[in-house]
């Protein structure tokens, strides 16, 4: 039997890159702001005023009529999806080990995600509370 | 005091404590076939020998053909890490009264590793992980006439990760490094942190670079495998995390 071949010492990265630093530290950032988001978003939702009974169409067209939560559900939306989508690359990374079934995950996983942040931030934008023309909104008898 | 002697001469070493172990080892041999298979030897041995001894009896009494490393049998050398009772530790260090031995004792090679023979790994993907950190002294300028000085309090900094012997149970017991080798892996981060955190050395930026790699530091899942594994108590993923905030606070 030959002796073992001996392999090179693994090359230098081609060029400097702080992108492993900069998506771990996101993951701790988003982690903390949707602590606070999220948990605003339940309580507001769910315990303010007449609770989970008030929630309904014109409860979330209220809501959206406002650039206040608007903003808040904007960051949500960003913030959640990012964060899950980082944290499912890293899985990705450490059970995959073929490099096609990783560029496969992946490319599912960005093409998922893309759907969903165009989608949300569309609706929160585009919302139309008026969309029903016999709508008994308030918003919508004014006009 | 001859009284004294005699009594404690005569009390150990007796029959009574000896005791019958089963040693359940993970056997791979490719002349043979390509399959591991488990074997089992019974030894008699005393609670406080050592996994190593009854190794030994094996190989010297049982199975000539049992392949395993060691060299100095103490603790130092770092060449028998291996997987006992699914705990990466060293052979050597591992008192059979420590991992039940009422009860087969398993010893499997390290994972991670490609097996060559029983519990022989080779070792050369983490050789090259540990020495793509560059672990040698890097300084500029014109050398001192006599030895670089450094203050106890320097010298403190990074004592933990001077005491690495290169045995591999960190790297082996990672998960991450399990499913592709290609993260750097504990021990290397572990012997970049001897000289990153070194006040006589000049290559920590290099060092740094290299760990911020996609697979250096940020691959850490912070599981503690390694800081459990290291026969010498070097708490590795503290070691890494110091490494990580490194990275952030640089420049």
């Amino acid at each position: 039997m030959s002796a073992p071949a001996i392999q090179a010492p693994r090359s230098r990265p081609a060029k400097a890159s702080n992108f492993e630093l900069n998506t771990w530290l996101f993951m701790r950032a988003s982690g903390v702001l949707l602590l606070v988001l999220v948990f605003g978003h339940l309580f507001v939702n769910l315990m303010l005023g007449k609770g989970i009974h008030a929630i309904d169409f014109a409860f979330v067209a209220g809501k959206w009529a406002n650039p206040f939560w608007q903003v808040w559900d904007l960051a949500m939306l960003w913030l959640a999806e990012l964060h899950g989508m980082n944290g499912l690359r890293t899985i990705i990374n450490d059970y995959a080990t073929k490099q096609q079934t990783r560029f496969w995950l992946k490319t599912l996983l960005y093409f998922s995600a893309f759907i969903v942040l165009v989608l949300g931030t569309l609706v929160i934008f585009t919302f139309d509370p008026c969309i029903d023309p016999s709508s008994t909104l308030e918003v919508c008898r004014v006009k | 005091m001859s009284t004294a002697t005699t009594e404690a001469g005569a009390a150990p070493a007796t029959s009574t404590t000896t005791m019958t172990v089963t040693v359940k080892i993970l056997r791979y041999n490719p002349e043979v076939s390509e399959e591991q298979h488990w074997e089992s030897y019974q030894v008699t041995a005393e609670p406080t020998d050592r996994v190593l001894d009854a190794l030994h009896k094996v190989k010297w009494d049982l199975d000539g053909s049992l392949t395993f490393r060691r060299s100095c049998a103490h603790g130092v050398c770092g060449s028998d890490a291996m997987r006992i009772n699914g705990k990466n530790r060293l052979a050597c260090k591992t008192l059979l009264k420590d991992v039940n031995p009422s009860e087969p004792i398993t010893v499997e090679p390290i994972k991670g590793l490609p097996v060559l023979k029983d519990l022989v790994v080779d070792m050369e993907p983490f050789f090259a992980a540990y020495r793509s950190v560059m672990p040698f002294l890097i300084t500029t300028g014109n050398e001192p006439t006599r030895e670089r000085l450094q203050s106890q309090k320097d010298r403190d900094r990074f004592d933990d990760t001077t005491k690495c012997i290169l045995c591999a149970a960190c790297t082996t017991s990672c998960p991450v490094y399990w499913t592709d080798g290609q993260y750097f892996g504990p021990q290397a981060i572990v012997g970049a942190h001897r000289f990153i955190f070194d006040s006589r050395d000049e290559g920590t930026d290099q060092r740094l670079e290299i760990l911020n790699d996609q697979e250096g530091v940020w691959r850490c899942r912070t599981t503690f495998n390694c800081t459990e594994a290291c026969p010498r108590g070097i708490e590795v993923t503290k070691a890494i995390q110091e490494v990580k905030r490194a990275l952030i606070f640089r420049r």
